[in-house]
């Protein structure tokens, strides 16, 4: 499967999907780090891929979303921000609704 | 180096957004010893018309754009805090 095809099926098959730097239990990055934090203060539960591993996902994402950096958090495959803007939502209480509305979505 | 690059930046960021004020920080100390890094990384701290009525990935959207070419070879991570004026 090309690499484009591999994130497209990440992005279906979960509804929250954060592209990182290292694991969630070992992030290699503050910024991963920091975006990792925000979810779970949201409640979120998502599926991590670490980039640090996958050198083809890391060489291709910035393309497919037109974001140069990671983290990047995707929700229902649409690309909601990085790290400043994962906090921002956090602080807002947006991140938690939305994290509410993705495991509504998929209980249903 | 990383005063060019943060030349660079406020350069780029300063042309394409017509920033009010505009700050521009090197944090690769921040980042010192992780994988390589510990280079390119900085803040900006940008205020500007452009932001009016935008989102916040709209608006990150529009700082690297203005950037693009520069990630990820000599610009690694980039902090944005993005305000329209009048805004926090």
């Amino acid at each position: 499967m090309d690499v484009i095809e591999r994130i497209k099926t990440t992005l279906a098959a979960h509804p929250i999907v954060l592209f990182m730097k290292g694991t969630p239990q070992f992030p290699m990055c503050g910024f991963s780090s920091r975006a990792v934090q925000a979810l779970k203060e949201a409640g979120a539960e998502f599926h991590a891929v670490n980039v640090l591993e996958d050198p083809e996902i890391r060489a291709n994402l910035p393309r497919y979303s037109n974001w140069p950096t990671f983290p990047q958090l995707f929700i229902h495959g649409e690309l909601i921000g990085g790290c400043d803007i994962t906090l921002e939502l956090l602080a807002s209480g947006e991140l938690a609704r939305m994290v509410r509305d993705a495991a509504r979505a998929a209980s249903e | 180096m990383s005063l060019d690059r943060a030349a660079l930046i406020r350069e780029r960021i300063a042309a394409a957004l017509a920033p009010q004020t505009l700050e521009v920080i090197d944090e690769g100390h921040l980042h010192v010893g992780h994988a390589g890094e510990g280079k390119g990384h900085f803040r900006v701290r940008v205020v500007s018309a452009a932001f009016t009525g935008k989102t916040p990935i709209q608006r990150h959207r529009l700082v690297y754009a203005a950037l693009g070419d520069l990630f990820p070879e000599r610009l690694h991570a980039l902090a944005i805090e993005a305000r329209a004026p009048g805004e926090g």
